[in-house]
């Protein structure tokens, strides 16, 4: 039911913009999200984009990924597998 | 032209395995976490996550479904609705196959009834302008990530004039629905992963009560099977902060879409379109402001009033714990029905009735796994 999908912004007419998911372009209403431009990436649900989608966020997210791995690496190597 | 960002990176890697053993590492005695969103349940069903998490390490399925948490009575006016001869009823597909009292969408719309399956409000308001002999009912079902929708449709039947299209506003609210489960009795909650689309509307700074006041660490997650791991990893590490002594608090996981403060255009369209009140959660009962009416500017707007359509009290099918399940007290394969008397194929309660749903979820991914 809350199920968003991110789509990359392709161009923008009054409230209305055509985004590009992956390949398949649909017509999306941008009336909760009205300053959205061509190039912001959104998040789609029921017709509407309702967040943008931050690309520094999104790479930040995936460094930490690396970063909660790496600390369990580290807690292995341990002796006597106390935390970190 | 820019490219589409590479979100494959999300759903797999090398980094899963370390997420996974670095869970393993952080569980060091009984830890119940709760996600509350439909949208988890089923991420966390399909990447196999509760088989690589310690057994130590419950994850219990809340009341994640907004389809699943309608009552019969609210399922009941609509199918009322339906019968009526100028009445169309637009509505989510979820909606469809939900049983009634006696019967469903599904059904009435194989009996004749005008039931048409939109992905929009907006379409609902289309229809109406180009059938204005007819009434156009959509039914409003959804978190806070689809109400503003459903308030935007209907603010653009406003301003265009539309009279022939209302609502049944059933919509339902997250943060007073935690508040709610924090103070059930017998049951250990340790946190919540908080749901990543409906955080993007109401911000993440909705839970700051649950976890100041009520002391339970909130994540706000994203969907992805990194993104569920690494949030379940922040969890734990609040939660063995908090065993010794320490304060809970809300962190962002899914910080690419969620703001702190959410979507404020949004957020004040839902304040422009809904009053809040009381609501009535199919297996669970009432919850404190929890839900939605509309407005008094918007009222002649509702379907109910408009058609004259009371609310019945219905009786629960037997046997059923969704209740408890949506709780945190049972998980699905407590229930004596589960999988025998009660499949997706043919329901018995509404867990089962969605895809979204904890008892469905489990019977599709966990129950096949382990039978
Ligand atoms: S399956 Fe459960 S959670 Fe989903 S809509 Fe139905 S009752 Fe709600
Ligand atoms: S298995 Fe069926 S009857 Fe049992 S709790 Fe789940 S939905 Fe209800």
């Amino acid at each position: 039911m809350c199920l968003a999908v991110p789509g990359l912004v392709r161009e923008v007419d009054g409230t209305r913009a055509k985004v590009d998911f992956g390949g398949i372009t649909r017509e999306v209403e941008l009336s909760l999200l009205p300053d959205t431009a061509v190039d912001d990436y959104v998040l789609v649900h029921a017709g509407y984009a309702i967040e943008k989608v931050d690309r520094e966020s999104a790479l930040e997210t995936m460094r930490l990924f690396r970063e909660m791995a790496e600390a369990a690496d580290r807690g292995r190597s341990e002796p006597d597998g106390t935390d970190v | 032209m820019k490219e589409l960002l590479d979100f494959e990176a999300f759903r797999e890697g090398p980094e899963a395995e370390g997420l996974v053993r670095r869970v393993r590492e952080l569980v060091d005695g009984p830890t119940a976490l709760m996600e509350v969103c439909g949208t988890h349940t089923v991420a966390i069903g399909r990447a196999g996550i509760r088989s690589l998490v310690p057994e130590e390490l419950r994850l219990l399925s809340g009341p994640g479904c907004p389809v699943c948490v309608t009552p019969l009575g609210e399922i009941d006016q609509t199918i009322e609705a339906a019968r009526r001869p100028d009445v169309t009823v637009a509505t989510f597909g979820d909606m469809m196959r939900v049983p009634g009292s006696e019967s469903s969408l599904e059904r009435e719309r194989a009996a004749g009834a005008d039931v048409r399956v939109v992905t929009s409000a907006l379409d609902a308001v289309k229809l109406a302008s180009e059938e204005p002999s007819r009434e156009i009912v959509f039914i409003g079902v959804g978190f806070e990530t689809t109400s503003p929708t459903v308030a935007a449709a209907l603010l653009e039947a406003e301003r265009r004039d539309v009279p022939n299209v209302s609502v049944f506003p059933f919509f339902k609210l997250v943060p007073p629905a935690l508040e709610f489960l924090v103070g059930v009795p017998d049951r250990a909650l340790d946190g919540f992963l908080c749901p990543g689309h409906v955080s993007s509307i109401i911000g993440s700074n909705a839970y700051e009560p649950v976890a100041r006041e009520a002391g339970i660490p909130c994540v706000v997650t994203g969907f992805e099977p990194l993104d569920i791991l690494a949030g379940i990893v922040m969890l734990l590490e609040q939660v063995r902060d908090v065993r010794s002594g320490g304060a809970a608090r809300v962190e962002t996981q899914y910080s690419r879409a969620v703001r702190p403060e959410g979507n404020p255009t949004a957020r004040s369209l839902l304040d422009e379109t809904f009053d809040t009140a009381d609501a009535e959660w199919r297996g669970i009962g009432a919850i404190p402001a929890s839900g939605y009416v509309l407005s008094q500017d918007l009222m002649h707007r509702d379907a109910a009033a408009k058609l004259g359509i009371e609310r019945p009290e219905p009786a629960e099918p037997e046997g059923c714990i969704c209740g408890a399940i949506m709780l945190g007290r049972k998980l699905p394969g407590d229930c004596p029905l589960f999988g025998t008397d009660c499949t997706p194929r043919d329901p018995v309660g509404p867990c089962m009735v969605s895809s979204e749903g904890s008892c469905a979820a489990h019977f599709r991914y966990e129950h096949r796994r382990s039978t």
